[in-house]
């Protein structure tokens, strides 16, 4: 592995936001391929936190440290501050205790990276108006063995970071592997987010 | 592949003898002492491919293969040392040692003593996890092993080869610590009291001085090994396994083995009180219980490992109540407050405490796959 190209789209988008040398916790990093590139290209030191033990093997053997652990239990082992980036990659529509995990993330790190499949994508509410739950790249799961049981639209989590004192640093929405400017929330498929609490630089 | 293909095959036990004398955590000296010791495998030209297994409670350095093609049982952790095993022999040199204080070789209590011919008995300096790793340092020295890949081992095997990382930071690259602990919680250290109880009140122990009464305490050492063993696995595990099943598939009404626990755990007992000492028994849950790295650094454990240079692959298993994930996590914890390298796993088991034993395939591709790449590292 040598080049950005090398790692999946949305993995690219993030790691271009990650700074050489940081610390970063990345939770739900799934087999590891992000923090190992980023450990190789950016001399990033840090930890991947995942539920599933068969990826934590995958991440050994990619030589990521990776952390078996259930993220809904928060973050209480790490102080405040401890990170320069923490990482919740397609993870936040997935967990119970949303809003407890977005203010943990944002108190561990000095900055939190947030990306989540925009339920407002026009394909979305096409199969909606068809009758159908969505199904689609981004969220691939029959509506009753959905692991997704938070789903929001760009404004819904930009309110969300407001109402806890959230800083929104930047918004990128992409579309497959292009980046969409003009009617995001229609027309975007997945969304970045780079935050931080207020007072924090 | 048969289990002939991938045992180490038939073994034999070596004895180093060294005469400096060792200073020891209590501020006792040990003069003239020796340790058993088993290798298995090649060590490289570089000398960089030697992994040291540690051993728990009741184990020794005998840890794969067999003496004779007879043996009934091969060494104990045969399962997981060997020949394309996770701790693969063809690709690192594998040492095992019987600690200092134990009875399958090495100076122990029921040694003999050069001073007066007789066994050490009560006389034998307490030893805790450091001394042990210091002669292991010295064994190191003496095999030319200036770094271990890795240091391995499960329960107190885990707790030592947390303390080399302290204690020789430069000397180890990898440690495993598996079912373990920083520390004894006081339920532990109560479980260890009732054991040594058992054998401190039996009539047969005379403070530790039996063999020259001809006797030992057997009763002792059989209760504390069945409160051990209850420890060692879980409720489940033992649901499983004997659930309340009967021997003769009725009530007696006596004191009899009656129900399959009852006959396991008798049987464990007295199998046990047959091989092995008391005073050790005694010597080693002392070195259980006083383990504790993190005092030395106020009681803060980040800061006792501020300075360790080893990765670390810890390891603990769900139905494990004797040392729980809760124990494992607060080093994973400790670890990465210290900004160490260090991945951790809770592997769904049955077994108890006891699953750092046995082959539950998450763990053993755990294993594997952390043991391969600390081979290719050292080019193995």
């Amino acid at each position: 592995m040598t080049r950005l190209e090398t790692l999946r789209p949305d993995l690219q988008q993030i790691a271009g936001w990650i700074r050489d040398g940081s610390r970063v916790l990345d939770l739900g990093c799934g087999d590891g391929a992000l923090l190992a590139w980023l450990g190789e290209h950016k001399g990033v030191r840090g930890y991947g936190v995942e539920i599933d033990v068969d990826n934590i093997v995958r991440c050994v053997a990619n030589g990521v440290n990776a952390l078996q652990g259930d993220l809904e239990a928060g973050l209480s082992a790490y102080g405040d501050a401890s990170f320069d980036q923490v990482i919740l990659s397609q993870t936040i529509q997935a967990m119970r205790e949303t809003e407890r995990i977005l203010c943990e993330i944002t108190r561990v790190g000095r900055e939190a990276i947030v990306t989540f499949p925009n339920f407002g994508y026009w394909r979305n509410r096409w199969q909606i108006l068809a009758g159908r739950m969505p199904v689609s790249e981004t969220i691939p799961y029959q509506w009753y063995d959905t692991p997704n049981i938070h789903w929001c639209m760009l404004g819904d989590f930009e309110a969300l970071c407001t109402k806890n004192r959230i800083r929104i640093l930047e918004r990128v929405v992409m579309d497959g592997q292009r980046r969409v400017d003009f009617l995001p929330n229609v027309r975007g498929s997945l969304a970045f987010y780079r935050i931080g609490r207020q007072g924090r630089s | 592949m048969t289990e002939a293909d991938n045992s180490v095959g038939i073994v034999t036990a070596q004895l180093a003898v060294f005469d400096t004398p060792l200073p020891l955590l209590s501020g006792s000296l040990i003069g003239n002492w020796e340790l058993k010791y088993e290798t298995y495998g090649t060590l490289n030209r570089d000398k960089s491919n030697a992994v040291l297994v540690c051993h728990a409670l009741s184990g020794h350095h005998h840890v794969a293969g067999r003496y004779t093609e007879d043996d009934a049982a091969p060494g104990w952790w045969d399962s997981m040392v060997g020949p394309g095993k996770p701790i693969d022999t063809r690709r690192f040199f594998v040492v095992g040692v019987n600690n200092l204080g134990g009875c399958h070789g090495s100076t122990g209590p029921s040694s003999l003593r050069p001073e007066t011919g007789e066994p050490w008995g009560a006389a034998f300096p307490v030893v805790t996890v450091s001394d042990w790793v210091n002669a292991q340092a010295l064994l190191a020295d003496r095999l030319g092993i200036e770094r271990w890949a890795a240091v391995i081992g499960g329960s107190l095997g885990g707790m030592q080869a947390l303390q080399w990382t302290i204690s020789y930071p430069a000397r180890v690259g990898h440690a495993l610590v598996i079912a373990s602990a920083p520390k004894l919680s006081a339920q532990n250290i109560a479980f260890n009291d009732v054991a040594r109880q058992a054998i401190l009140s039996d009539p047969d122990f005379h403070g530790g001085d039996f063999y020259r009464h001809g006797t030992a305490p057997r009763r002792g050492l059989r209760l504390a090994r069945m409160l051990g063993h209850i420890t060692y696995l879980s409720d489940d595990g033992m649901g499983e396994k004997f659930g309340r099943m009967l021997r003769s598939g009725e009530y007696r009404f006596g004191y009899d083995v009656e129900f399959e626990i009852e006959s396991y755990l008798r049987y464990q007992g007295d199998k046990f009180s047959d091989i092995f000492d008391a005073n050790t028994y005694l010597l080693m849950t002392k070195a259980l219980d006083y383990f504790d790295p993190a005092a030395d650094a106020g009681h803060d454990l980040a800061a006792a490992l501020s300075d360790v240079k080893a990765s670390f692959l810890v390891a603990s298993f769900t139905s494990d109540w004797r040392f729980s994930p809760a124990r494992s996590r607060e080093l994973v914890d400790a670890l990465t407050r210290a900004d160490r390298r260090v991945s951790y796993a809770e592997i769904e088991s049955v077994h108890g405490h006891d699953a750092f034993l046995m082959l539950d395939p998450p763990y053993v591709a755990l294993m594997r796959t952390y043991l391969d790449r600390v081979a290719q590292e050292v080019g193995a």
